[in-house]
């Protein structure tokens, strides 16, 4: 399941990379993601919206969460075009996805934890 | 790798994890890092720290990627700081939007380190190569401006050099290119004690400073040698032998020399590789050319050195015109030079001679297109003799230890009176008594005319009446030559004899020749009735100095000075 959702290549070239950092880089991840999400969900324009997707997606995409990557690049195209229907099964989505990346990395966290 | 040197690097970055990311990717590779959350820390913290290169996400909250990047290459100035822009945009404009806000490079999420490092170098390499490029251009800059100095200081030391002659002699007109001695150009002028003057124009071969060296020390002998009364011929030897000397043998001076006697209404001209000269008229038509008949000075050495000259007579208002080959070899746009013809049809437009100079100025400029560095002119008229102040001489030992009592005698024979001119080196002698130290140029004059009469009338057997109009006086100057190379066994003697009187002094000169003597009463009567260039220098004499008469049917001249 974990292949759908998270690309294992990315993820242990950023586990080399970032070293002690590593459990750091998981925690501020998983914070950041917190704050995306509340920013899609309080968006009050398009263009609110689309800044909010596309930052989410450059973040899980660095992360290897290449589902969510790919849901935010379609919610940011989404959000160019006039009409905005259907845009919230989209965001619900990324919230099912993201819930999915985010059991991912803390059982990653507790893991990296437990040494 | 001894090439990887450690950069300052800014990484601005809204999101938390991606900036720990970067962050972290950067400084692994060795580099220090900086981060900032948005586009206004990080012109906080490039104006603080100065990173030597810059990550910028283009999308950020407060100040976005753009309006930083203008800002921080704003604040670089002319470093170049490479902005390595961090984006997942994918819409071409997006792209173009980054590289005219001042971008240098894209990198595309999601990070590869690996990508990262190879950039992050390229970008080092460019911006060390920049570096490069803007500290050359500075030292070009400052060589330059030394360059400059140091020719406008060359240039104050001649200018001073040049002019301290006499060129600002009211009937001398010239012109020359403001940096006409960097190519090589020199126009010097000098009265002689006589009250001749002496008029030089050289051109050394070659430009800039190497041309502009070798006039110092032609400068040095023309000065030196005509202010002691050395004539043409002499100093020409001297200077060819100096420049011979010195010179690398691919340098040399052509050089076009003149003694304007002024006395004597006469021109001495010697042409070593310079353009024709021009003797004009009054009027300005072409009486004759001043051609090259020598090879320029330098070239040859001392005993296979011409300095044999031409005299031409030169009335009041006549003019002589030379000139550079800067002027004649000034080109069109189609490379075809401006040349004699199109110099003799100025001259031949040219109606008031005060104009000449600068009408054949305006004739290059209209042809050329646009001025050269390498032209001179110069424009010298024959006036009425004027005494200069003679130069006064050293004095340190004062009136006293000034020898009062004394004789010399003084006999030059055969193959000495060929090259040979005591006449300066007797006027030094003289110099030494401190009454006649004022005279120096009258002494000079008096000795150099009968000095000039002994060898020419008495020992050469030369008929003065031979110079009564301008071809005449050509011959009279071929047959002095030819007699001069003939003869082997005349003489002329000088007797000087100096004695106290009270107050002051008198000097005696005897010049004897071992010539025929001629008819002292007819000569001097036909003076007179005032005969146009023939025997000048008797009544030249006579009107010099207190006591002149011609004793020994005419072999033995005898001049009285008191003081």
């Amino acid at each position: 399941m974990a292949d759908m959702h998270i690309d294992p290549k990315i993820l242990s070239d950023l586990q080399e990379v970032m070293e002690e950092g590593y459990l750091q880089l998981l925690e501020t991840f998983l914070e950041d993601s917190e704050r995306r999400l509340s920013q899609l969900h309080g968006a009050r324009s398009a263009e609110e919206l689309g800044l909010a997707a596309h930052s989410f997606k450059g973040s899980s995409g660095n992360m290897g969460a290449v589902g969510l990557a790919e849901l935010c690049r379609q919610l940011e195209e989404r959000v160019r075009q006039p009409s905005l229907y259907g845009i919230e099964d989209l965001i619900n989505r990324i919230d099912l996805e993201y819930l999915e990346v985010q059991r991912f990395y803390c059982a990653e966290r507790a893991r990296i934890s437990a040494g | 790798m001894s090439a990887e040197r450690v950069l300052r690097v800014l990484v601005a970055e809204d999101g938390a994890a991606d900036r720990l990311l970067l962050a972290q990717i950067v400084r692994r590779q060795g580099h220090e890092v900086f981060t900032a959350q948005d586009g206004e820390q990080a012109v906080a913290l490039f104006a603080e720290w100065r990173p030597q290169l810059v990550l910028l996400d283009a999308l950020m909250p407060v100040m976005d990627g753009f309006e930083a990047a203008r800002r921080i290459k704003t604040l670089a100035g002319e470093t170049l700081v490479p902005i390595i822009f961090l984006t997942s945009l994918n819409e071409h404009d997006a792209l173009v939007r980054c590289l005219e806000a001042g971008g240098d490079d894209f990198m595309a999420k999601p990070y590869s380190a690996v990508i990262l490092g190879a950039k992050i170098r390229a970008m080092d390499r460019l911006r060390r190569l920049h570096a490069t490029v803007l500290e050359q251009r500075d030292q070009i800059a400052r060589h330059h401006h030394h360059l400059l100095n140091e020719q406008r200081v060359a240039k104050a030391v001649f200018d001073k050099v040049a002019h301290s002659g006499c060129l600002r002699a009211s009937n001398i007109r010239y012109l020359q290119s403001p940096y006409a001695l960097f190519n090589g150009d020199l126009l010097l002028a000098a009265y002689a004690p006589s009250g001749d003057m002496h008029v030089l124009l050289g051109d050394f071969t070659g430009h800039g400073l190497p041309a502009a060296v070798g006039t110092m020390p032609l400068a040095e002998v023309f000065y030196g040698m005509t202010a002691k009364g050395h004539g043409v011929a002499e100093t020409l030897r001297e200077m060819n032998a100096k420049l011979k000397h010195i010179l690398p043998v691919d340098m040399f001076c052509c050089a076009l020399m003149l003694n304007l006697s002024y006395q004597r209404g006469t021109v001495e001209v010697w042409n070593g590789g310079m353009p024709d000269g021009y003797r004009l008229s009054a009027s300005g038509e072409v009486l004759s050319t001043l051609e090259s008949r020598h090879l320029p000075l330098g070239i040859l050495s001392p005993e296979r050195f011409d300095d044999s000259t031409e005299v031409f007579a030169l009335a009041l208002g006549e003019r002589l015109l030379l000139l550079s080959d800067g002027v004649v070899d000034t080109c069109d746009d189609q490379e075809r030079l401006f040349g004699v013809q199109r110099l003799r049809q100025v001259l031949a437009a040219n109606r008031d001679p005060a104009r000449l100079l600068q009408e054949l100025m305006q004739a290059l400029e209209r042809f050329g297109g646009r001025p050269r560095d390498d032209i001179s002119l110069c424009d010298v008229c024959m006036v009425e003799p004027q005494w200069q102040a003679p130069m006064p001489m050293p004095d340190a030992e004062g009136a006293r230890s000034s020898p009062l009592h004394w004789s010399s005698h003084f006999e030059l024979r055969g193959e000495s009176l060929k090259r040979f001119n005591p006449v300066p080196y007797l006027v030094q002698l003289l110099q030494e008594i401190h009454g006649l130290r004022p005279s120096g140029g009258l002494l000079h004059t008096v000795l150099s005319e009968l000095y000039a009469n002994a060898l020419e009338h008495g020992v050469l057997g030369l008929d003065s009446r031979l110079k009564r109009d301008a071809q005449g006086f050509a011959d009279y100057y071929r047959e002095r030559g030819q007699r001069l190379a003939r003869q082997d066994d005349g003489f002329v003697r000088i007797d000087l004899d100096v004695e106290p009187m009270a107050g002051g002094g008198r000097l005696k000169i005897e010049v004897r020749d071992s010539g025929a003597g001629f008819d002292v009463a007819r000569v001097l009567s036909g003076q007179r009735q005032g005969q146009a260039f023939s025997g000048r220098g008797l009544s030249l004499v006579r009107s010099l100095s207190q006591g002149a008469e011609w004793l020994e049917g005419g072999r033995c001249a005898r001049v009285v000075f008191c003081w």
